[in-house]
């Protein structure tokens, strides 16, 4: 018996049901690793600098980042006088809300069945399939600028401007060497839907019996594309080594100098709301989303959390990148590997 | 429920469309600018072309917006512009006007003929927006597209001469 979907039209409490779990469950999971990502980091970093890290608020100091919430929300929200305070206080917002809107087309697990009335009904542990998923995530990436660009514009602050003006042009150059590379993904797949692409990725690989002790992961098809894609990104979400922006020894805290108290946390959870969403965008699209030996969302999960401590490692072991460095690798290195890249793939996919 | 969705969004586009052109600070202006592409993004959607809105945010919103901004931010176009010039106002406005009455005349003038074309909401839920496009672009108008592409190529040489003191 194939399962029926839910839709709208012909069952719409049931839709509306599944629809609100998955939207709360989605969006509550990804503030607790938010809250905890930052434990993690200091934890982790700390560790790695042979320093404890947090140790003593809660046992082994688990309740940090609760208290470090607190502090910051009952403090005062200040906004410089001088500022120009819509768009001051609108850059949080609009730093945020992207990150967390990507988080719509990521698929979590496999298609959830239950049986209600009689009909047996399947739920894609998805929030939404859009048909052209990749397509929002880069747009999603695409206005998570305006944030930073704002907050170094309306702070009107010497160190906040500098901020802004080298995050720009570092999220430009960047966000077209990781969209590049994602292209020739969607030339393996033949789709832009997230699903599709987790779908495509089953099996061993490349349909050959013999090795099919390794699954048709795109990491083994596209190992330039991984790379171009992991670097870009980290990149387009300013973490360490590309945290010119907010480059403390040189820029006070860059473009979120001005901002206290909420705006500020904010700030803080979107970056690692941003980490999040790259992390699980790049477990989707090279390591075959929820596929592996548990059960759905334990393997999607487990894949995010390994993406968030190479993260966290690689900002433990590199110094932070020079500015022309940072320009010449993403337009004179980066830009034309992607390119290669996808004529390489072209050529490949015409010869087989 | 379309409709009224429609509707609300159509306010939004406007009413953010005028004040792209009212604000007295840049920066106001290009946010509320940012607004109006959105929502034409929201009406591309409706219009079952959603590989559209996803380029009329990647575009538009997502790379042409944030160079006007990062411009605004470079020349430091101070926090308010501080006189208001009403030069031409008069003479723009009568245009606006004649051209929306040409406008709804040209429309109302006589019966539309093409109304309906191949590319229906079926066909589209059978291949994918991007798949027709995709189609239409690199099979049916592959030497527009060539043409229109070459014309870019020559703008990013010249923007390149132009940029460099030494070629």
């Amino acid at each position: 018996m194939t399962p029926e979907v839910l839709t709208l039209s012909e069952t719409p409490w049931l839709f509306t049901a599944a629809m609100l779990i998955k939207v709360i469950v989605a969006f509550v999971v990804t503030l607790l690793i938010v809250a905890y990502a930052t434990y993690a980091e200091r934890k982790i970093i700390g560790r790695m600098q042979t320093r404890l890290g947090p140790t003593m608020t809660g046992p082994m100091g688990l309740l940090q980042p609760i208290a470090d919430g607190l502090k910051l929300f009952f403090k005062e929200d200040i906004i410089p006088s001088q500022a120009h305070w819509f768009a001051f206080i609108i850059a949080p917002i609009m730093i945020l809300a992207p990150a967390f809107l990507s988080i719509v087309v990521i698929p979590f697990g496999a298609d959830f069945q239950f049986t209600y009335d009689g009909t047996l009904y399947a739920v894609p542990l998805q929030i939404t399939d859009l048909n052209i998923g990749v397509l929002f995530i880069l747009a999603m990436a695409g206005l998570g600028v305006y944030g930073i660009v704002l907050a170094g514009l309306a702070s009107n602050s010497k160190y906040s401007l500098l901020g802004g003006i080298r995050s720009t042009a570092q999220m430009i150059s960047y966000e077209l060497a990781a969209g590049l590379s994602i292209v020739a993904i969607f030339m393996l797949s033949e789709t832009l839907s997230m699903r599709g692409i987790v779908a495509a990725q089953q099996g061993p690989l490349w349909g050959l019996e013999s090795l099919s002790f390794l699954p048709n992961w795109f990491i083994f098809s596209q190992p330039l594309a991984f790379l171009l894609f992991i670097v870009g990104s980290m990149a387009e979400i300013n973490r360490t080594p590309f945290d010119l922006p907010e480059a403390e020894t040189e820029l006070v805290s860059g473009f979120c100098t001005e901002y206290s108290a909420m705006k500020y946390a904010l700030f803080f959870m979107a970056e690692y709301a941003n980490m999040i969403t790259v992390s699980a965008i790049a477990a989707t699209l090279f390591f075959g989303g929820w596929a592996g030996p548990f059960y759905g969302w334990i393997n999607f999960l487990l894949k995010v959390f390994a993406f968030m401590f190479f993260f966290i490692w690689i900002r433990a072991t590199f110094p932070r990148l020079r500015y022309d460095q940072l320009m010449f690798l993403g337009w004179k290195v980066m830009l034309p590997a992607a390119l290669v890249n996808i004529v390489i793939t072209g050529i490949a996919i015409l010869l087989w | 429920m379309e409709a009224i969705l429609f509707y609300l969004t159509a306010l939004v586009a406007i009413v953010s469309a005028v004040f792209v052109t009212q604000c007295r600070n840049p920066i106001n202006s290009a946010l509320n600018l940012i607004t109006t592409f959105l929502c034409l993004a929201v009406f591309y959607v409706m219009l079952e072309s959603p590989f559209m809105a996803a380029i009329q945010i990647m575009v538009y919103a997502g790379a042409i917006m944030v160079l006007i901004v990062f411009v605004i931010m470079l020349l430091n176009l101070g926090l308010a512009v501080k006189t208001r010039y009403t030069h031409g106002l008069a003479g723009g406005g009568v245009l606006a006007a004649i051209i929306l009455l040409l406008a709804n005349y040209f429309i109302r003038a006589g019966e539309a003929t093409g109304t309906g074309g191949e590319i229906t909401s079926e066909v589209i839920a059978k291949y994918g927006h991007t798949e027709l496009i995709g189609r239409a672009m690199f099979v049916d108008f592959l030497l527009p597209f060539e043409i229109a592409s070459i014309l870019l190529l020559v703008a990013i040489v010249g923007a390149v001469i132009l940029s460099k003191r030494e070629v």
